[in-house]
């Protein structure tokens, strides 16, 4: 996310070199195993890299040179050669073939795990946690962070087998001639020096590149979402507008990002190409003073050759460091996340209707205080309204009561017992929720109703029945097994509603909390809910219901009604009560019956006016 | 309906436009929507092949050393002299080819793919609703976004990778053949089965790589649930479920990766193998020759140099050939959302302007079905006269949304026609339609913006002031007094940081700046408490006097302040007229009032 970022390291210093390689630390320390693996097969393609060219090289003088001097050729001299080839040939492909399987088996593996950890850390958060969070911040940690966290693991084997390569290679090429050497002392250091040069230069760049396509990528969501928008108000030439701005961002950085790699990485392939030809000289003088032979001569060149493309790989790795840092650090933060919502062990023992009891309740977002002192309850089996201007606070009280969030001050109590010190399965188990905005799940009708809940269907259609969502469901192509798409992307928002509240009542709540959850049901269809919920309440085998709502029929349905006014209980009693005691009561549910009034006493006078 | 609607009705609608289309012709169609790409196409082509040129230097360095510089006893230092000092400097020179090259690739395939997702991203928004609404939106982002990377990643490295592997085995063998043709042949005898056994593994590798993108797939869908309905899974305790169901994805995730993994771990050393062979087989078959007096003992050791050259595009084959692979399906993907005609659209320079004034609504036999579903609207007439305020009652799927949407021309009817102030719908330019029609539909998205800036979206010239003015206007200058931040309150991603009544309060109130001539509601007011929304309905009966404004709604307040209703049932327009009259007539509206006053 762009905020962190700009607190990201860009480049490879060594503060971030060591912290990646504590990064490294913790993969290496979680699958010793398979680094090992790994690693040895790296070595064994780095010592069978350095053997081919032994090979090649004696071959050359021992066998191919001679046989040209001397016009002739042994099929026993022949044979060997080949065979030589061919064995150090099938250990370097055990070694290639190792080295890529176990580094990518050990980069899955520590993905995999911590994807699992951050997604296990996400649900165990409350949800006053996810608030803050923006929920593209939370994918992104999930999956772009882990990835770039482990990303250095892939080339990491092949970079610990380069620098045995280097080491052997170095005593090899020693053992043939120190002068030669020289020549492999300056052109190995400088290929090193190079590659870091390319990573200093190229990582600031690539990092401003990712974000620019983090960037492009959330214009176009939000703009694609806002769709309707965009085309009801005509603004698709201001939105493309937008977008190109950052699409226009994101080209230069590429470019910048293309100009360091077409520079470096040319250079990146000529040193060693001059290092030969250095070698030929430096080689060819040797000769002339009988120090080296040609069969030796050939060798130090085919090492060089055949070195300068795994050298390439420590390049990979210090290129991968910086972003694998800002990953693991971002990783990190959520695995470390301390604001865990503590629970206590107590259980609500019983099975009827649960009392409640919210008392001197708090609380508030950033600067503005939402619930200033907020008491009330409800007696087992009694319903509840709570009516309150847009925006007073109401939808927060039920977050409160299911206990979503803690309130800052104040206490909520279930069969009076402090919601903080019941256990964790709880308030879930006994109270329901049905926000204002239902969420689906991609999943099926069932699913979306029991969530994991061990069921039979006959208690999921009786769900579906009070919540008026029987119908519908009766004619979805497959019932109850039909997928209801990404957010119930398929239903319309009234029966996304109804599934939401078929989801409360299959688990027999003892505690029913609706938060305008009908808004977008037909007035009829919610009358039919309302009956039914009645209907449950008579027969005894009802809940403790809290109900948000602004019609009169839903408030006519509840026992007692509570007025929030400007974050604190401006009146409480029967809707018959407020009426009479509580102006404000009286202004909002009869607002409609007074417009109407105030319109019939217009139409009246002008009438009046007209006739006379 | 053209046919671009009825495509658009599975989720993969944009899709499979072209999906039988042949690789040569998906890349003839993308390169001529895009000249960028051709404009000095054959410079650097060249360039890459003299880069190319490059890699056999080096070879042909160490043959001319060990033929010309020592062979007859003592070296002859001052020819390997001049050899080397010639060899460094093509060295240097084909780099800077390299150099040259690069940079022009990055410049024109940059700007060539920039102009393509802009392109695209306009074409999106031109679509119709119904287009839209039939895709994922995360399919359509990938539109603009992923499946342009993909090409400008062949573009920069896969495609580019051919072109300079190509180039190395034309040279090598040409250097070869000159060297040696018997050797030459023995080499390709070893590589070209090797190609053809490639082919085949990159064809189990792609379905691999395929197979990991899905369970990519299914592994984002899995944590995103966990993330956008954390509030929900707490509140049914519903953790263990969705752990299983991450766990699941992950694992399979993993498990497909770590296969793909294993094919391509078993490409690399089959190439060794091979060049091991090759290698073999040339000292063997070299040494025979040389014996004979057929070659000479540089270009021998020449060939074992040319024989590595062979190896590195065997290696990178099956990931570039992916590569193509993946650019190609991005293209057809891009391509396919370009092709798709925009089924409602924009008369443009030949329609005609509305002029300004209150609007009159004319429906003349419109019907109107989904594609493949039944038909909503049956030949609905109706006249809604100029700065007439109307309201549309009706159940849930009695087809009054459905009137909203053929009204704004968000979709075109079936059969009829719509007319406003006498000119058809479809003959009027868009930018004077959104300019004069304005829709304000129940779920008011919001943009992650400052309030002030959300509301002025449909008129961004509108100062600080006017919209302060808006607001005050709808009677909402209290609740923006309650705004701890005012007119600069961030609104949060889609608006979230706001209840839903406050969000349809911002949106209204962006509708009324905007200044339209007709005014049209969509349940906009469904989740504000109804002080608040008699108050703005007052506020905005005041204000629109003198335009024309349609509700939809359930509440039926809004019914009873109108000057007429429209009454829809079952896609039919049955019954018509002031509240008054209708509620104490029997009938459709007498009983959905009777329901709502309960």
């Amino acid at each position: 996310m762009p905020s962190t970022d700009t607190t990201a390291p860009r480049r490879v210093n060594p503060r971030v070199l060591r912290e990646g390689l504590g990064v490294m630390a913790v993969a290496v320390r979680a699958e010793p195993r398979v680094f090992a693996l790994a690693v040895g097969a790296s070595a064994l393609y780095a010592a069978t890299t350095v053997g081919t060219a032994q090979v090649l090289g004696r071959v050359t003088g021992r066998v191919v040179l001679p046989a040209f001097a001397e016009g002739r050729a042994t099929a026993g001299a022949l044979t060997a050669a080949a065979l030589a080839i061919v064995a150090v040939a099938f250990f370097k492909a055990i070694g290639v073939a190792g080295r890529r399987f176990y580094a990518g088996l050990m980069q899955y593996r520590m993905q995999a795990a911590y994807r699992r950890a951050v997604t296990r850390r996400y649900l165990e958060l409350p949800a006053a946690w996810h608030q803050r969070h923006p929920a593209g911040q939370l994918l992104s940690n999930a999956n772009a962070d882990v990835e770039a966290a482990w990303a250095p693991l892939a080339p990491l084997p092949m970079a610990v087998g380069v620098l045995v390569m280097l080491v052997i290679a170095a005593v090899a090429i020693v053992l043939v001639d120190p002068v030669v050497a020289i020549v492999a002392f300056c052109v190995f250091p400088a290929v090193a020096l190079l590659n870091l040069l390319y990573q200093r230069r190229l990582a600031p760049a690539a990092t401003r590149a990712q974000r620019l396509r983090g960037e492009v990528s959330e214009v176009a969501h939000e703009s694609f979402e806002g769709g309707l928008v965009v085309k009801t108000l005509g603004r698709e030439a201001a939105e493309t507008e937008r977008f190109a701005r950052s699409a226009r961002e994101l080209r230069d950085a590429n470019i910048a990002v293309g100009r360091v790699r077409g520079l470096l990485d040319p250079m990146l392939e000529a040193l060693p190409n001059l290092g030969v030809l250095a070698v030929l000289l430096v080689g060819s003088a040797r000769l002339e003073s009988h120090a080296m032979s040609a069969g030796d001569l050939v060798s130090v060149a085919y090492l060089f050759t055949l070195l300068s493309w795994p050298i390439r790989a420590l390049g990979w790795v210090l290129a991968d460091v910086p972003r694998s840092v800002v990953g693991w650090r971002r990783v990190r933060a959520v695995l470390d996340e301390r604001a865990a919502m503590p629970h206590g062990a107590a259980g609500l023992p019983g099975d009827g209707p649960l009392a409640l009891e919210v008392r001197d309740v708090r609380f508030g977002y950033g600067d503005g205080e939402v619930l200033r002192g907020v008491s009330f309850d409800a007696a087992p089996g009694r319903t509840v309204a709570v009516v309150g201007t847009t925006g007073s606070g109401k939808s927060t009280l039920t977050s409160l009561v299911v206990r979503l969030v803690d309130p800052e001050a104040g206490t909520v109590l279930l069969d009076g017992a402090d919601v903080r010190q019941l256990g964790a399965d709880a308030v879930p188990a006994a109270a329901a929720l049905v926000p204002q905005q239902a969420f689906l799940f991609d999943d099926t009708v069932r699913g979306n109703v029991t969530l994991g809940l061990d069921v039979p269907d006959e208690r999921v259609w009786e769900a579906l029945r009070l919540a008026q969502a029987d119908g519908f469901t009766a004619g979805l192509p497959d019932g109850l097994d039909t997928r209801v798409g990404e957010r119930g992307a398929t239903l319309s928002g009234g029966q996304r509603q109804r599934l939401a509240l078929a989801r409360a009542l299959v688990r027999r709540p003892r505690l029913l909390v609706l938060d305008d959850a009908t808004s977008s049901v037909d007035p009829q269809v919610e009358a039919r809910i309302l009956a039914g919920l009645r209907g449950l309440a008579e027969d005894g085998a009802g809940a403790t219901v809290l109900v948000v709502a602004y019609r009169k029929a839903t408030i006519a349905l509840a026992d007692e009604v509570v007025f929030l006014e400007r974050g604190r209980v401006g009146a409480r009693g029967t809707h018959a009560d407020l009426l009479e005691r509580s102006p404000g009561y009286r202004d909002l549910v009869t607002a409609y019956e007074r417009a109407e009034a105030e319109r019939a006493a217009e139409r009246g006078a002008s009438g009046e006016e007209a006739v006379r | 309906m053209t046919t671009a609607v009825e495509k658009a009705a599975p989720a993969t609608g944009l899709d499979d436009t072209a999906e039988t289309e042949g690789a040569l012709r998906t890349l003839r169609r993308g390169m001529a929507l895009s000249p960028e790409f051709r404009a000095g196409l054959a410079v650097t082509v060249l360039l890459a092949l003299l880069a190319t040129a490059g890699r056999v230097v080096v070879p042909v360095a160490v043959q001319q050393t060990i033929d010309r510089g020592l062979s007859g006893g003592e070296p002859d230092l001052g020819f390997v002299r001049l050899m080397v000092l010639v060899c460094a400097v093509a060295v240097l020179l084909t780099a800077a080819c390299a150099y040259a090259m690069n940079v022009r690739l990055y410049r024109t395939s940059e700007s060539g793919l920039t102009s393509l997702r802009v392109r695209a991203f306009r074409h999106v928004h031109d679509l119709s609703m119904l287009t839209q609404s039939g895709e994922r939106r995360g399919a359509l982002v990938s539109r603009v976004t992923g499946d342009v990377d993909q090409i400008s990643n062949f573009m920069q490295y896969g495609g580019l990778m051919m072109i300079m592997s190509a180039g190395q085995l034309v040279i090598a063998t040409i250097l070869m053949a000159v060297y040696s043709w018997p050797l030459a042949l023995l080499v390709w005898a070893a590589f070209v089965p090797l190609a053809f056994a490639l082919r085949r593994f990159q064809r189990l590798i792609s379905a691999a790589y395929t197979r990991v993108r899905e369970r990519m797939g299914d592994l984002l869908a899995a944590v995103s649930e966990s993330v956008v309905g954390a509030a929900v899974i707490r509140a049914y305790g519903a953790q263990e479920r969705t752990s299983r169901r991450v766990d699941a994805a992950v694992d399979g995730h993993r498990a497909a990766q770590t296969r793909a993994q294993a094919m391509v771990a078993l490409t690399f050393p089959t190439s060794e193998l091979v060049a091991a062979a090759a290698t073999a087989g040339v000292v063997v078959a070299g040494t025979l020759l040389g014996v004979g007096g057929h070659l000479s003992a540089g270009k021998l050791v020449a060939f074992l140099f040319l024989v590595t050259l062979f190896v590195s595009p065997m290696q990178t084959a099956t990931e570039v050939l992916n590569d193509a692979q993946n650019a190609i399906a991005g293209w057809r993907r891009v391509l396919g959302v370009l092709d798709t005609a925009p089924d409602v659209a924009d008369p443009g320079e030949a329609g005609t302007s509305l002029a300004r004034g209150p609007i009159e609504v004319r429906f003349e036999g419109v019907s109107f079905a989904y594609p493949g579903g039944p038909t909503v609207l049956h030949d609905v007439d109706a006249v809604i006269a100029p700065r007439s305020r109307i309201a549309v009652v009706g159940e849930t799927g009695s087809g009054k949304t459905t009137f909203a949407k053929l009204l704004t021309r968000l979709m075109d009817p079936a059969s009829g026609r719509v007319l406003v102030d006498g000119v058809p719908l479809d003959r009027v330019r868009f930018s004077s339609l959104r300019e004069r029609i304005v829709m304000v539909p129940q779920d008011g998205f919001l943009f992650d913006a400052p309030l002030a800036d959300n509301i002025r979206f449909g008129r961004p010239g509108a100062s600080d002031e006017d919209v302060r003015r808006a607001l005050t206007d709808l009677g909402l200058a209290d609740w923006l007094d309650g705004l701890p931040r005012g007119l600069d309150t961030p609104v949060g991603q889609r608006g979230e940081s706001l209840s839903a009544g406050e969000r349809q309060l911002v949106a209204l109130a962006r509708a009324y700046l905007a200044d339209p001539d007709l005014l049209v509601l969509d349940e906009a007011t469904s989740a504000v408490d109804p002080a608040t929304e008699t108050r703005i309905q007052r506020a905005l009966d005041n204000l629109t006097r003198g335009r024309t404004a349609i509700s939809i709604a359930h509440r039926l307040s809004t019914a009873e302040s109108a000057d007429e209703v429209i009454v829809f049932d079952a896609g039919r327009i049955v019954q018509r007229g002031p509240h008054t009259a209708l509620a104490g007539t029997p009938g459709a509206y007498a009983d959905l009032y009777a329901s709502w006053s309960r």
